[in-house]
């Protein structure tokens, strides 16, 4: 299986709480991948260290064999074209429409045209099924609306990684299995992706593999049937909490 | 206690230097967003239009007023002219604007940027790939520089109209005689050095409201102490380097 991202013995901390103590895994080509952890394990912290969003202490990320912890800031934006970053809140820039939101990495990183641009933003906006509400403005829209329109945005440069951060955090059933279904499409399109989330059942509708992140390493990692039929306490444990 | 102030003051200094130079290598390389320069001038400069001719042409009249009674004691009210457009163009009138400019543009760029980074666009800007101070920073920046300069000589020529109509009403002085006496006095030098002064305010005020943006947190309550921070500390530092300038353009261009 061809490696997209290796994590390497990552450490992290704030001030004098140490969030992360060694965290290694892969992520490989075509698979998602579910993060889970209780909360303040630094599940969000890891997803963002992976695009150099937060800067890590120790240890070594590689994006396709090539590591990118260490790079400058402008170094990163080529690897954050491929390697894309959902956020829990959709972060959808509030002065701009939806589509000028969907847009925004098309004009900044492609030569298309307008009508280019407009094509591919509507098709990406069908695909979250948010095509009709192109012209509204992100404070006119519902949490899972933006929620959609930001995975729509963080897919507009077909990126070759995905990093959802709790993606279905908040949001009513209905809304749940939109975003689920529209991160199932995504998968099926070849899409790799890190799923942040407290979601077990969502995690197991879309996930490969699972992570748990405790006391700052990688406390399990296996298959979703591995989670279930697991021994450890601590697993049935975390499982049945949520 | 005071080696930490001491400390933490180097600390912010130092990163306001850091993202001037960033500001610098941004200015000068591709890619440039003309459109959203043009949207900042817009906003930020045609804006601040019809606040500074109210600001220029009060200032104007008061001054006026009062060196107009003041000097008429002692038959000088011919010298009202020169003074009030020579004191206008060296100090008042790029003070107040930038002082004005401050309270209305320092706090609405820090509100902004410090919104937008507690609600993580600044963030998802980085995420997409691009720089926030190439799409933030430089083209408030260089609005406020751009700006700044054309809104004080504006207060500035708006002050001497100002002057023009006191003296002219309450004096009976001539509107001939009193712009005769401007044109002689006024040299091109003191409209330059207001534009200078103006356009070192404008970076001022633009880069530290940007700085306290970027790193303002704890929601809507850290918005607000971001724009007390900016208005406090960009008008103490536009009045304290307000001295050095005029003493370092004195020495320039007498």
């Amino acid at each position: 299986m061809e490696t997209l991202l290796e994590i390497k013995n990552v450490t992290k901390s704030f001030e004098d709480k140490q969030v992360h103590q060694g965290v290694t895994f892969n992520l490989y080509k075509g698979e998602t991948i579910g993060l889970l952890g209780n909360s303040g394990t630094g599940k969000s912290v890891l997803l963002r260290s992976l695009i150099g969003l937060e800067e890590i202490d120790s240890g070594e990320i590689y994006y396709r064999k090539q590591r990118i912890d260490n790079l400058s800031e402008e170094e990163l934006f080529k690897i954050r074209t491929k390697v894309s970053y959902s956020f829990q809140s959709g972060a959808l820039f509030d002065s701009a429409s939806v589509f000028e939101n969907v847009a925004y990495p098309l004009f900044e990183h492609t030569q298309l045209k307008e009508s280019e641009v407009e094509t591919r933003v509507m098709e990406i906006l069908n695909l979250v099924n948010m095509a009709e509400s192109r012209d509204l403005m992100p404070p006119d829209l519902s949490g899972g609306m933006q929620k959609r329109v930001g995975l729509a945005r963080s897919m507009a440069l077909n990126p070759e990684v995905l990093l959802y951060d709790e993606p279905t955090a908040g949001l009513d059933p209905l809304n749940v299995d939109l975003v689920l279904d529209i991160m199932n499409q995504f998968k099926k399109r070849g899409f790799s992706g890190i799923f942040v989330t407290h979601d077990i059942p969502a995690a197991k509708k879309i996930c490969d593999r699972l992570l748990i992140l405790r006391d700052g390493k990688i406390y399990f990692e296996g298959t979703i049937e591995q989670f279930e039929t697991s021994d450890d306490i601590f697993i049935k444990n975390f499982s049945s909490s949520l | 206690m005071i080696a930490q102030k001491i400390k933490k003051n180097l600390q912010i200094t130092g990163e306001i230097t850091e993202l001037f130079l960033a500001f610098v290598r941004c200015t000068f390389s591709k890619p440039f967003y003309l459109g959203r320069l043009y949207e900042q001038i817009i906003h930020l400069g045609i804006g601040s239009i019809s606040i500074t001719l109210v600001i220029g042409i009060v200032t104007g009249m008061v001054m006026t007023l009062q060196f107009g009674y003041g000097l008429e004691k002692f038959g000088g009210t011919l010298y009202v002219p020169a003074i009030v457009s020579l004191s206008l163009l060296r100090e008042l009138a790029p003070l107040f604007t930038s002082l004005l400019v401050a309270g209305r543009i320092g706090s609405g760029i820090s509100a902004e940027i410090g919104a937008m980074n507690v609600t993580q666009q600044i963030d998802a800007i980085r995420a997409l790939g691009t720089s926030p101070v190439r799409v933030l920073v430089v083209p408030r920046v260089l609005a406020a520089v751009i700006s700044l300069p054309l809104l004080g000589t504006l207060a500035g020529f708006m002050g001497i109209v100002g002057g023009l109509l006191i003296a002219n009403s309450e004096f009976s002085m001539p509107a001939g005689f009193y712009i005769n006496k401007v044109l002689t006095t006024i040299k091109f030098m003191d409209v330059f050095g207001l534009m200078i002064k103006c356009a070192f305010f404008g970076l001022v005020i633009s880069l530290l409201a940007c700085y306290r943006g970027f790193l303002t947190t704890d929601g809507t309550k850290g918005v607000g102490n971001a724009t007390i921070w900016v208005v406090v500390t960009t008008s103490t530092i536009i009045l304290i380097s307000d001295f050095f300038l005029s003493k370092i353009l004195l020495l320039l261009f007498g």
